[in-house]
């Protein structure tokens, strides 16, 4: 691990604009993945602003009948929070199937959201990764590619995005709050929130340089069966090979996102209107853009079974 | 490992990496060796910070280099040993430490972010002679085979008891809403974030049950 000075933030607005004046500064919250990056050399930051100490662990209710929640909650208890519980059940869900009970008690709402991808190439610094060395080239892409992405890719980079969380924020329509280096606040939809692949898989967000994210808020309760389901090489302590969260109402209806096929929580409006006609037909949209390898092409396949299993197991529960 | 070389003082490293350059650049032209031996960037000095938190109810204020992670200082600078480094990435919990009544992964969290924590390791769970009801049970069912894995184990279990009780669901509960139970799947996939390379996972979840037991 390279060496970092080290500092407590008092205010998210003196965080950002101490991150914006120092090219080396990055913000650690649980720590979970920015330290395992580190001790890898792979994020080599040289200060380091801890942002524990600033009140935004709260869940608090929105006038308009959603809730906001601080981006610092713990995973563990954001999944326990008894109104996400009742009103918001996928997100409890998607939580759970993520991680350990050791990692989603340190783990934060903002940083789940910024974790960085699981490929291998981008953990090993002795291959070439565009994401980690811009222009260096892509190893995963003719090498192994079996947890890659199938949508949403380039030729820079197939990497897929590795939150279970995100999957069902997409899914929920939620908004990121965040404060800007001049003191000013933003608020950014999901949907615009994460940056395709494209020439420059290094820029993952649209965050600024030292944009704290303060909170992600829900609108209100979409009501409806609540179903996440994730395919995973084991029972549990592992990250989705494909995962599909799906809010389904009576009539058949209903959103759906996946998770693990692609750079970023992925939604299609178009299969949100193809749900009541089935899996098969809101797959097809979900994946109309494509773009498999010979290692990854069962995903396709997995994802249409995984989003028959959801629906199903949504009729069968309401 | 990279950090291998972390806490090493800064001349002894160039040192070091001057010797490997040497060696990789020595049967080249001559020429090549000095501009080698120019090229090394001069590692930063260690940055150190001073950081009071409680570990097994006793105060201790530890002036650290701020690479330093929780698994380490209790290990390196406490010479609380009990607690064990498995893979140092998250992935194997043999650094199970109760931090503020919550079960976390030591090696993934920096000491110097502990100010004012209250930090729980096997040694204070219990001792030869008033072992924690959990440490008994894992004697009686032989919840192990090398051991290495046992105390992140038991700090685990001890925590994730807790969690239980405090209704925290699981992936594994039918009902999100509905104060959970201990039954063997969720205990399995509770425990989940704790791996044994001997395989000890009967055992360890007879002795786990036991414990759930005696103490609900
Ligand atoms: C073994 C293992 C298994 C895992 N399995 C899963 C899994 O199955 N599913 C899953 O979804 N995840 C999994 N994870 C990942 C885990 O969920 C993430 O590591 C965690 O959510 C990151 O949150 P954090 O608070 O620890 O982030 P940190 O490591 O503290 O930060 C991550 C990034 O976010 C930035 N950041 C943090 N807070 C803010 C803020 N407020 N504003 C702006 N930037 C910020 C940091 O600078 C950093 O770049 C796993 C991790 C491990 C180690
Ligand atoms: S897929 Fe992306 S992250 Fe993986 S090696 Fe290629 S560029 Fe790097
Ligand atoms: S040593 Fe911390 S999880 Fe393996
Ligand atoms: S007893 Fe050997 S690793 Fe668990």
């Amino acid at each position: 691990m390279k060496a970092f000075t080290y500092e407590r933030a008092r205010t998210p607005a003196e965080a950002a604009a101490g991150a914006a004046g120092n090219a080396g500064a990055k913000f650690i919250a649980g720590g979970t993945n920015l330290l395992d990056l580190m001790k890898l050399e792979i994020e080599t930051p040289t200060h380091l602003i801890d942002v524990n100490g600033l009140a935004l662990d709260k869940i608090e209710a929105t006038p308009d009948g959603g809730l906001r929640i601080g981006a610092l909650v713990r995973n563990t208890d954001l999944a326990a929070d008894t109104r996400i519980r009742r009103d918001y059940a996928l997100l409890s869900r998607a939580l759970l199937a993520g991680a350990s009970g050791q990692l989603r008690n340190r783990a934060t709402t903002a940083g789940n959201l910024l974790q960085r991808t699981r490929c291998p190439y981008f953990y090993d610094t002795d291959q070439p990764c565009n994401k980690r060395l811009p222009g260096s080239g892509c190893a995963a892409i003719g090498g192994y590619s079996r947890p890659h992405a199938i949508v949403g890719v380039s030729d820079a980079c197939i990497a897929a995005h590795p939150s279970d969380m995100a999957v069902a924020m997409r899914a929920l329509d939620a908004t990121i709050e965040t404060v800007r280096p001049d003191g000013s606040t933003r608020r950014i939809a999901i949907g615009e929130f994460y940056r395709l692949p494209g020439k420059t898989p290094h820029v993952e967000n649209v965050l600024v340089r030292g944009e704290l994210i303060t909170a992600v808020t829900l609108p209100p309760p979409p009501g409806g069966t609540h179903v996440y389901t994730k395919v995973r090489d084991r029972a549990s302590y592992a990250f989705a090979l494909v995962a599909v969260g799906a809010i389904v109402q009576r009539d058949g209806t209903g959103r759906v996102a996946l998770g693990g096929v692609a750079p970023q929580p992925w939604r299609v409006e178009a299969a949100d209107a193809e749900l009541a006609n089935g899996a098969a037909a809101a797959t097809r949209r979900l994946l109309a853009d494509a773009k498999t390898t010979r290692d990854n092409a069962f995903k396709a396949t997995l994802v249409q079974r995984a989003l028959d299993a959801a629906l199903a197991q949504a009729r069968s529960a309401s | 490992m990279k950090n291998a070389n972390d806490g090493i003082d800064a001349a002894r490293r160039d040192v070091l990496i001057l010797g490997r350059d040497l060696m990789i650049v020595a049967p080249a032209t001559a020429m090549a060796a000095p501009a080698a031996l120019a090229a090394p960037e001069l590692p930063k000095p260690p940055v150190r910070s001073k950081v009071s938190f409680t570990v097994n109810e006793k105060a201790h204020t530890l002036e650290l280099d701020t690479r330093t992670t929780l698994l380490d200082a209790l290990r390196e600078h406490l010479r609380l040993t009990g607690t064990k480094k498995g893979c140092d990435h998250g992935q194997c919990g043999a650094c199970t430490v109760i931090v503020d009544g919550r079960r976390i992964n030591s090696c993934l969290t920096l000491a110097v972010m502990h100010e004012g924590s209250n930090v729980t390791t096997i040694e204070g769970l219990g001792a030869p002679g008033r072992l924690h009801p959990m440490q008994a049970a894992f004697v009686r069912h032989d919840g192990y085979q090398c051991g290495y894995c046992t105390p992140g184990q038991i700090c685990s279990a001890v925590a994730m008891l807790e969690e239980v009780r405090q209704g925290i669901p699981s992936h594994v509960s039918v009902e999100l809403t509905a104060q959970p139970q201990l039954t063997a799947d969720e205990l399995r996939e509770r425990m989940s974030g704790n791996l044994c390379r001997c395989g000890a996972y009967s055992n360890i979840a007879e002795a786990i049950t036991e414990a759930a037991g005696s103490r609900v």
